[in-house]
């Protein structure tokens, strides 16, 4: 943050500047055969409560993208600013405490809690981040078609259905910024296409932004914009 | 705080998806706590008997002045330093027989006691005290010899003498197992008449002891209140073979803590990396988990301790009485522990479930928000484990070989004993590896090759349990040869050391003189030997000096360990000692060697000629010529004695004796009673031993048990596809089965020399510091069998519920593993 970072000041940026810029992002991985580049220089930038689809090939590096816009994972180099906070500076317990709050992400693999209830588990993430509200909670379960599940276990429901948890979950919380890495990647392609739909209604609904990485251009073509990951770098489309 | 409470809901709900896994490690980390808290009571429990015992008269913090050379002294000087004005109460001390039960008679003086003194606080009581030495007097006792003794308040019970002591009243700060009378009643009832054991220290800011030595020369010493009283130091031994085997039971159970707490953690896993994917940093992870640890610990650890008060109160009745009969020593038999103890056992608790934990922990301190989604790198990582524990086994052989060069004493043998359980125990599974990648190898049809391949990676998950069947199984066997060649030797030693066929006390030296001119007369008594005894100190150490007269009975039979052509001459002819096993080694004394020994008189120079095994006595031993132990020791105790008769004549002897001499016999006792009496102390001292030996090897069934049980969820994943490619249930659980049984006879097998190394160093090393005796080492293959059939009996009951489990598995069930791949 800068010195003039006064709540004024804040909000000025704000209507003026981007939610979220990544400035050229840079992230290799170590392998026996040396580090190899997945992300060579990536600049985007995505305003409050917009879409961006991210597009590539499988093992063009969306999914690592999305890991440091989730401040999951650190960039070798290059910013990620978030509502004005550079997420690439922080801490490891800084991180943690934005991931709780303002960012959620959506697994391919749904990452549910398998000891907790479907109840639990949609709570959850609000409850953790102290932002429980009930009735938003009572909205959400309705309109995911959960609500007669609710005291399940996630390894008795359909694939389709704990992702529905999995997008429960993480706008339970309210986030500034919802990132979905292929979240119907698992999912046969009339369930895939249903929870999708869910999502973009209930996305509108929260006012959050959403970024989702896929190697489909038919889903991809549902989010307002869209950029295609091609040897590390990004291309406009 | 909310994110921390949030986190340990989330970890909590695992368990009550999983009640199994939650119930093996409280059972496991419970039992632990229980062994260890158990053996610790115990010898808590001894030691403030011990204490009680020391401080009934003093009330603990004064210094008391003894006879230099240990036994009596004459009241006479008690008198000389009271007159000079050296403030002191006096003591005198022994042990009577109130129907076949020995008690400690504790004579105290009223006026002068200290005022610390628990009894003395009853001189507020004036009604009490003056009983005290008024009328028939009066004896104190705690409530429990009473009850020991039969005897309630009033009573008056008479000694095996037949002489009467005064009416009993309840006192309960009186030590166990003893009587407190006026010392007047003390030397009637001791017939010592004029005779002290102790002088208290009234006044240390006046006391001078520069005073003392024109008073009473040299036949007085100071003995501090923190010196360890002659029975702790006795004891000491034994208390730490106790608590060697309760921390051998602890460890065990820790093995299963670990076991359980491992699995959790790897079940876990995916939940934590999603718990940091939603913003959980690490510190609340951590404060998550140890919240956890700590309520566990609570629940388990408080479980444990009250196991413990259970386990020592089921085997206080056999410490009591193996401490009673091996150093007279009267513990009391109501469990009475204070605070200290109850913290102490959840402390071990907290710290066992900490340790077992610390790995769990560390790797979530690391754990990344991510889980890449990379093939298992199973075999690598197979690999580094067992290269980790063949390093880890390597470094505690070294450590062991370390600590044997180190020392052979008590703590050096037990560490040594430890460390190569532990070595043992880390290469376990890198053998067992060994074997299968060997089957593996030579096996042709597929099923048998994927039994092995498949057996290579159930190892590490079962490898906790069966290091701790393996430990179990050759403590079993280590200790078990140990007391087994002790018996065998035992036996031997007592059919040698008691061929006499009649043992009897007389009440008095002058009763004595009298049987013995009877006897003499008596065609049916071919001899009779005394064996009187007296007491000395050498190097500090309580010392018995036995008497010993010329005769066939010792020379033919009499074992003895170390002696030269001629000995029998030798101890006869000059001044010649025989020393006992014990005594010689606590004193590095040889034969040649010329020993002073302190006596009535002057110190008496005395070569040792001989050295004799003397099993089960705390307190070392010498045997002299009857003559000059009459010369030296002019308190001799002049009573007691052997009888040799026709054994087919023994009933009939024994029994005119008594109707003749009636009350001047304390004691007589035929050999064949004696011999009965040592063996039961001999098997009272090892039960304790081998009850907690037993208890685990259940532990480590509990373990094995435990560690299947979890394992039979993952064991489905791996079973799906082979029966899905068209294997019956039925012969996968067979596989199972077998393959359990056959990692238990590897264990088994792994045991025996681990066992007979462990024999090794018990007798050569630990029984030598601890007792002061070494034994011949023995095997006992009929052992090894019995051993292994209980190893794979334990594996066979172990296995068979997550057997039949897998056997009647559904379809569906094996099928939901294909459909919940992820
Ligand atoms: N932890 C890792 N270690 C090494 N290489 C990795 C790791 N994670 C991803 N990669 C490699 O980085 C590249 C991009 O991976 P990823 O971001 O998962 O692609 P996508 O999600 O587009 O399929 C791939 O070539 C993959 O093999
Ligand atoms: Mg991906």
């Amino acid at each position: 943050m800068s010195i003039d970072a006064t709540p004024e000041n804040l909000a000025a940026e704000r209507t003026s500047a981007p939610m979220l810029r990544v400035d050229g992002l840079k992230k290799s991985y170590p392998t026996p055969q040396g580090r190899i580049p997945v992300l060579r220089g990536v600049d985007f930038t995505l305003a409050a409560g917009a879409s961006l689809a991210l597009t590539g090939e499988s093992g063009s590096g969306k999914s690592t993208l999305l890991h440091l816009v989730g401040a999951l994972d650190d960039a070798d180099s290059g910013d990620i600013v978030l509502d004005g906070v550079a997420l690439t500076r922080l801490s490891e317990n800084a991180r943690a405490a934005i991931r709780r709050e303002r960012i959620s992400v959506v697994f391919q693999q749904f990452n549910l809690i398998p000891s907790l209830t479907v109840g639990e588990n949609l709570s959850f993430q609000a409850r953790l981040a102290g932002r429980y509200d009930p009735a938003w909670q009572e909205e959400l379960t309705a309109r995911l078609g959960l609500a007669t599940l609710a005291a399940r276990y996630p390894e008795e429901l359909s694939g389709g259905q704990q992702q529905r948890v999995a997008i429960g979950r993480a706008l339970a919380v309210r986030p500034r910024l919802l990132l979905a890495d292929e979240p119907t990647g698992n999912l046969d392609e009339a369930t895939g296409d249903a929870v999708m739909a869910l999502a973009l209604d209930l996305v509108a609904a929260t006012g959050c932004a959403f970024l989702m990485a896929t190697h489909s251009e038919r889903l991809a073509a549902r989010l307002q914009r869209r950029v295609r990951l091609e040897s590390g770098l990004l291309a406009a489309q | 705080m909310r994110e921390t409470l949030w986190t340990l809901a989330a970890l909590i709900s695992h368990w009550r998806r999983r009640p199994g896994n939650l119930a093996t490690l409280v059972l496991g980390l419970a039992i632990a706590t229980a062994l260890w808290s158990g053996v610790q009571a115990l010898n808590a429990q001894a030691r403030n008997s011990y204490d009680a015992a020391a401080n009934a008269i003093s009330g603990g913090g004064a210094r008391t002045l003894v006879a230099a050379r240990g036994g009596l002294f004459d009241q006479e000087l008690f008198v000389r330093l009271r007159r000079a004005g050296v403030e002191v109460s006096p003591v005198l001390e022994g042990a009577i027989r109130i129907g076949e039960k020995n008690i400690r008679i504790i004579g105290v003086e009223p006026l002068s006691l200290p005022r610390r003194s628990p009894i003395a606080d009853r001189r507020t009581r004036t009604d009490v005290i003056e009983d005290f030495f008024s009328g028939p007097g009066r004896g104190f006792a705690a409530p429990q010899t009473l009850r020991r003794l039969d005897l309630s308040e009033g009573a008056q019970p008479q000694t095996e003498r037949g002489q009467l002591l005064p009416p009993l009243a309840a006192l309960a700060e009186a030590p166990p197992g003893a009587i407190i009378v006026d010392i007047g009643v003390a030397q009637r009832l001791l017939d010592r008449p004029g005779k002290l054991s102790r002088l208290v220290i009234l006044d240390e800011e006046t006391f001078d002891e520069a005073r003392l030595k024109p008073i009473a020369g040299d036949a007085l010493r100071l003995v501090a209140p923190d010196d360890d009283s002659d029975l702790a130091r006795l004891t000491d031994s034994f208390h730490l073979n106790l608590t060697a085997f309760g921390f051998l039971a602890f460890l065990v159970g820790l093995f299963i803590v670990h076991a359980a707490y491992g699995l959790a953690f790897e079940q876990r896993l995916p939940t934590l990396r999603t718990l940091r994917a939603l913003g959980v940093g690490p510190p609340h992870l951590i404060a998550a988990m140890a919240l956890e640890i700590g309520a566990l610990t609570l629940i388990a650890g408080g479980a444990g301790v009250l196991g413990g008060h259970a386990i020592a109160q089921a085997l206080l009745p056999d410490v009591a009485k193996s401490l009673e009969s091996l150093y007279g020593a009267q513990i009391s038999d109501r469990l009475a522990l204070d605070a200290r103890w109850w913290l102490s056992g959840l402390a071990m608790a907290g710290a066992g479930a900490a340790l077992a934990a610390a790995s769990g922990l560390t790797k979530a301190l690391r754990l990344p928000a991510l889980s890449f989604a990379r093939p298992m790198a199973w075999r690598g990582a197979h690999h580094r484990y067992l290269g980790r524990q063949a390093t880890l086994a390597a470094l505690a052989l070294v450590a062991a070989a370390g600590a044997y060069g180190f020392g052979q004493g008590l703590a050096s043998g037990f560490a040594i004993i430890g460390l190569a359980l532990l070595a043992a125990a880390l290469i376990l599974p890198v053998g067992l590896a060994g074997v299968l990648a060997l089957g593996e190898r030579f096996a042709r049809r597929p099923l048998a090759r994927w039994f092995f391949a498949d057996g290579r990676q159930e190892i590490s998950g079962l490898s906790l349990a069966l290091m701790a069947l393996l430990i179990a199984l050759a403590t079993n066997i280590g200790v078990g040869s140990m007391v087994e060649g002790f018996r065998q030797t035992f036996d031997r030693w007592l059919d040698a050391r008691l061929v006499a066929e009649i043992y009897f006390e007389a009440a008095t030296p002058a009763d004595a003189r009298d049987i013995e001119a009877w006897a003499r007369t008596q065609p049916d008594i071919a001899a009779i030997l005394p064996v009187w005894r007296a007491k000395t100190r050498i190097g500090g150490w309580p010392v018995d000096v036995v008497g010993m007269t010329p005769h066939e009975t010792y020379t033919a039979h009499f074992p003895l360990i170390d002696a030269p052509t001629g000995v029998w001459t030798a101890l006869h002819a000059q001044d010649a000692v025989l020393v006992s096993e014990q005594l010689a080694r606590r004193l590095s004394l040889a034969i040649g060697e010329t020993l002073d020994i302190s006596t009535s008189g002057r110190d008496w120079s005395a070569r040792i000629v001989g050295v004799f095994p003397d099993y089960g006595n705390p307190k070392g031993q010498l045997r002299i010529d009857h003559e000059k132990l009459k010369r030296y020791f002019d308190d001799a105790s002049g009573v007691q004695y052997s009888l040799r008769v026709d054994p087919a004549a023994t009933k009939r002897v024994i029994e005119n004796i008594r109707q003749r001499f009636g009350g001047k016999i304390a004691r007589i006792i035929d050999q064949a009673e004696v011999k009965t009496l040592s063996t039961d102390i001999f098997e009272r001292t090892f039960a304790v031993t081998t009850a907690l030996n037993t208890l685990t090897l259940i532990v480590s069934g509990v373990a094995l048990f435990a560690s299947l049980l979890t394992l039979s969820d993952m064991r489905r994943a791996r079973i799906a596809p082979v029966w899905a490619l068209g294997a019956t249930r039925r012969k996968l659980a067979a596989l199972e089965m077998a393959r359990v049984m056959a990692f238990a006879a590897g264990a088994a097998a792994f045991a025996i020399p681990l066992g007979l190394f462990m024999t090794w160093c018990l007798v050569a090393i630990v029984n030598v510091a601890a007792f002061g005796w070494r034994l011949p080492f023995h095997m006992f293959p009929a052992q090894w069998l019995v051993v292994s059939c209980i190893a794979l009996g334990a594996a066979f009951f172990a296995a068979l519920i997550p057997v039949v489990r897998l056997a009647r598995v559904s379809p569906t069930e094996l099928l939901r593993v294909f459909s919940n791949e992820r």
